[in-house]
């Protein structure tokens, strides 16, 4: 276990560590100590190892994170796992605005809430949150799935494009052009996996979710509206 | 971007290190904000007495004098306690009135920055730990107080440009985010009667409090109000002689963290202002929610 103390070492050593993992290593189990809500810690991972946060981090923790499983003992402030293209993060506590923004893969687990904007633009992250989430999430969504055990806030989906948005709680109200879509074997399927993974399948069963997805009037070409170019 | 930082103090027991505590928090926002800092400290009411809090561009010639001149001109004892470029003039409550006014003339270049019971506000250009050294903020005691650091995008870096804005007897409003009617409001906030010092968006949202709480709403009515004639982007927080308060635009891009003890209540743009407070680790920590009003008052 390689330990690290952000408050003596500080961050661009820690980062710098990071980055020089590549391919096979022997140091695959990694702890930050003292995080006290700094920026950017372990972002830009690209290596198969092992990070425990233990602490709240603040801007982008995790973000563009490849292969690694990043674990925050706490809280993480905004741009948690920002364009992430492979891996897991894990969220223990709650997570601040545009968790997941841009995603491109991966797994990005928040235990507690997430605030607005969450999965904003997401292009192919699976995102599960045990908690409730805010306004305008999954906003021109592209492609991946986020699942939600809470409440979803005000404007779901807006202007969403592929990606699929699956809420056990309430919507307080859907974007323009998302919609409820009929739950199909292969979404039992897919919540099935990602509620194991996302370590929340004792909390709920895939039959309690409803699906949401695009209406698809916003982004194709409508010949009728041609008059209004 | 700007950082904002606040404690409202529930036990008294803190009070002695208000300072202490809301300069660590101001300086650890440097990076939002590193064009000028203000601070404004509610440090208790003595009975009958008021406070005026005033700045100088030529502190060494403008308060050279300065109590006994009041003194003449109102036949009253005043006090003053100078910080750097500001002073604190303490006088009776009902002289606050004739006192500003004796000021114009004695000492046109003086800004007042504050009025009150409680209040004392000082702010200036600089990064902030220079600011915070300046007054000796850090040795500060009080009930609640609120820190700015600007990172200016709507008027100038100046003095009087900084947070925070006070616009009416102990408030006074620092803001994250950029106001885009500030300008039409400014014009009403004329004609009803209001002052301003600067070009700056902030101080007509402080001025806009003010006059609603003037026209008879509480503080939370007048945030109420706000959210619907304030147009931009905006987390305030405001304080009040006994009171402190945070609201956040219906769409809340600028970020705003709050913790709460049975010890205090605290707000940060980031978490990170937090991470020193005691019993942080066990705190209530949370994210203010859009377009809601919060409020603590003693």
């Amino acid at each position: 276990m390689q330990s690290f103390d952000l408050g003596k070492e500080g961050l661009r050593a820690l980062n710098s560590a990071l980055h020089a993992l590549k391919g096979q290593t022997n140091m695959t189990k990694w702890e930050v100590v003292n995080p006290k809500g700094a920026h950017a810690i372990a972002a830009g991972v690209d290596a198969e190892v092992d990070i425990t946060v233990r602490g709240s981090t603040g801007y982008y923790c995790a973000g563009m994170n490849k292969l690694a499983t990043i674990r925050v003992k706490g809280s993480a402030g905004p741009g948690v796992a920002e364009n992430m293209m492979s891996g897991t993060v894990i969220i223990d506590g709650n997570a601040s605005q545009y968790a997941g923004a841009t995603g491109r893969g991966g797994l990005l687990v928040i235990k507690g809430d997430a605030s607005s904007r969450c999965g904003v633009s997401m292009k192919g992250i699976n995102i599960v949150v045990h908690g409730s989430i805010g306004h305008m999430s999954a906003f021109m969504g592209q492609s991946g799935n986020l699942v939600v055990l809470g409440d979803a806030g005000e404007a779901l989906g807006d202007s969403l494009y592929e990606a699929r948005l699956f809420v056990r709680g309430k919507v307080k109200s859907l974007g323009a052009d998302c919609i409820e879509k009929e739950m199909r074997d292969e979404h039992y399927q897919i919540l099935e996996d990602l509620l194991r993974r996302g370590e929340a399948d004792a909390k709920a069963k895939p039959e309690e979710f409803r699906r949401y997805g695009s209406a698809r009037q916003l982004y194709n070409f409508n010949i009728d509206n041609a008059s209004a170019y | 971007m700007c950082g904002i930082v606040g404690l409202f103090l529930k036990d008294p027991k803190l009070e002695p290190k208000l300072g202490e505590m809301l300069t660590e928090m101001l300086v650890t926002m440097t990076d939002r904000g590193p064009d000028s800092a203000g601070i404004a400290i509610y440090s208790g009411a003595r009975d009958g007495l008021g406070k005026i809090t005033i700045q100088s561009p030529q502190p060494e010639v403008d308060f050279d004098g300065l109590d006994g001149a009041l003194h003449e001109a109102l036949g009253q004892p005043v006090t003053m306690l100078v910080k750097s470029t500001h002073a604190v003039l303490e006088l009776p409550e009902d002289q606050i009135a004739a006192a500003r006014s004796a000021l114009a003339s004695l000492r046109p270049s003086i800004k007042v920055m504050s009025v009150g019971d409680s209040i004392e506000i000082f702010k200036e250009v600089g990064l902030p730990k220079d600011v915070a050294a300046r007054f000796d903020v850090s040795k500060m005691h009080g009930t609640h107080g609120i820190g700015h650091t600007r990172m200016a995008t709507e008027s100038a870096v100046t003095t009087m440009g900084a947070h925070p804005f006070s616009t009416g007897s102990d408030q006074c409003l620092v803001h994250n985010g950029s106001l885009s009617n500030h300008n039409g409001l400014r014009r009403e906030l004329i004609r009803l009667g209001k002052t301003f010092e600067t070009q700056n968006d902030t101080e007509v949202a402080a001025a806009y409090v003010s006059q609603k709480l003037e026209e008879g709403q509480s503080l939370g009515e007048a945030l109420t109000s706000g959210l619907d004639d304030l147009d931009g982007f905006y987390t305030f927080v405001v304080g009040t002689k006994n009171g402190f308060g945070v609201v956040r635009d219906p769409i809340a891009c600028k970020p705003a963290v709050m913790a709460e003890t049975d010890q205090y209540v605290a707000f940060g743009s980031e978490y990170r202002a937090l991470v020193n407070l005691p019993g942080i680790e066990d705190a209530r920590v949370w994210e203010p929610e859009p377009a809601t009003v919060y409020f603590w008052e003693r």
